[in-house]
């Protein structure tokens, strides 16, 4: 399957990371990682946060297309899902309130009212 | 992402009463409304696990007794709680949990706030809904966080629940314009005055509302 992973550099999708990366290779996916475009972080951030996803790829032997993604981080993953022809779109699920309530963000919500391909929210 | 201006009511709510306070719902039945804190865990957790899962709220309260368990540890930690009993067992919980505002969430004048800010989550156990009990538990947990200097209040609740929207509404929230998935409304608190007392609810207007 051609899984598409969108990267926040947050630790919500730092998770999802890891256990996309479990997962695809175990099974063989065909995974890329795309790195958005958050408001408010710097671009040295964005890079590192690339290279950190390249080695967490490496280290589970798993040949990774890594990106950088411009734009709007949701609508530039859900273009890019559609344009590419990925099965799925995976991203971060959520963050947890001081209460331990679940709340999505805005990325999280225009990813899922706007994308065509099956998504997946990684808690 | 960071999310919007989160913004309170201008103008105070309140007083509200205080725990301990007893009245009769609009079943008959006589409620406690009590302080509660680490000690009354065994009790809540009980409620918790006879709760229906369908009345969650996003993810809360957890499923099985221990992640119950572990979600109460944190919870009542950090307190103010207020719970109503009836016959002995609790039949609602609420709690405050402090949750201050980042600057970049405050507005105008509460830019350098005064007093304190939580986030807000209300449970009535099911049986014991639309019988004026969450009203009051709301109430007293307000009065019992402005004395502990909670002074602004958020909440969130699923925006297709109106009959929660409409008795925080009641109460003095209003939506405080950082709605997502969730609708989030705040409300500002008055720290001084005398608390009222804790009315019966026979003589409530019906609402639906816990």
């Amino acid at each position: 399957m051609k899984l598409l992973l969108g990267l926040a550099g947050t630790e919500e999708s730092e998770r999802a990371l890891d256990e996309v990366i479990e997962r695809a290779a175990a099974v063989g996916d065909d995974l890329t990682v795309a790195v958005v475009d958050r408001e408010g972080v710097a671009e040295s951030d964005r890079e590192a946060t690339r290279d950190r996803a390249v080695e967490h790829c490496e280290a589970a032997g798993l040949a990774a297309d890594v990106r950088l993604l411009e734009g709007h981080p949701g609508s530039a993953l859900v273009e890019l899902a559609e344009r590419e022809g990925f099965d799925r779109l995976i991203i971060g699920g959520g963050t947890e309130s001081p209460m331990g309530k679940i709340e999505l963000g805005p990325v999280t919500e225009f990813v899922l009212l706007n994308a065509q391909v099956t998504v997946t929210l990684v808690r | 992402m960071t999310r919007p201006v989160r913004t309170y009511p201008d103008e105070p709510s309140g007083p509200f009463p205080v725990p301990p306070a007893s009245f009769e719902d609009r079943e008959g039945r006589g409620i406690d409304l009590c302080a509660a804190g680490p000690e009354d865990v065994d009790d809540i957790v009980e409620m918790y696990v006879a709760f229906d899962p369908a009345d969650r709220a996003q993810g809360i309260p957890p499923t099985g007794e221990s992640a119950v368990r572990e979600w109460l540890d944190t919870v009542l930690a950090e307190g103010p709680d207020v719970v109503a009993r009836y016959d002995g067992g609790v039949v609602g919980h609420a709690t405050l949990v402090a949750a201050p505002d980042t600057p970049e969430r405050l507005a105008g004048d509460d830019a350098e706030p005064d007093g304190e800010a939580a986030e807000l989550a209300i449970f009535v156990l099911q049986g014991y809904q639309g019988a004026g009990i969450g009203r009051r538990l709301l109430e007293t947990t307000l009065g019992r966080g402005a004395a502990a200097g909670f002074e602004r209040v958020w909440l969130t609740v699923e925006r297709w629940n109106h009959a929660a929207v409409g008795l925080y509404e009641s109460i003095g929230f209003e939506r405080s314009g950082t709605d997502r998935f969730e609708l989030e409304m705040a409300i500002r608190v008055r720290t001084d005055g005398e608390p009222p007392p804790v009315a019966d609810a026979t003589a409530d207007q019906t609402d639906s509302t816990g």
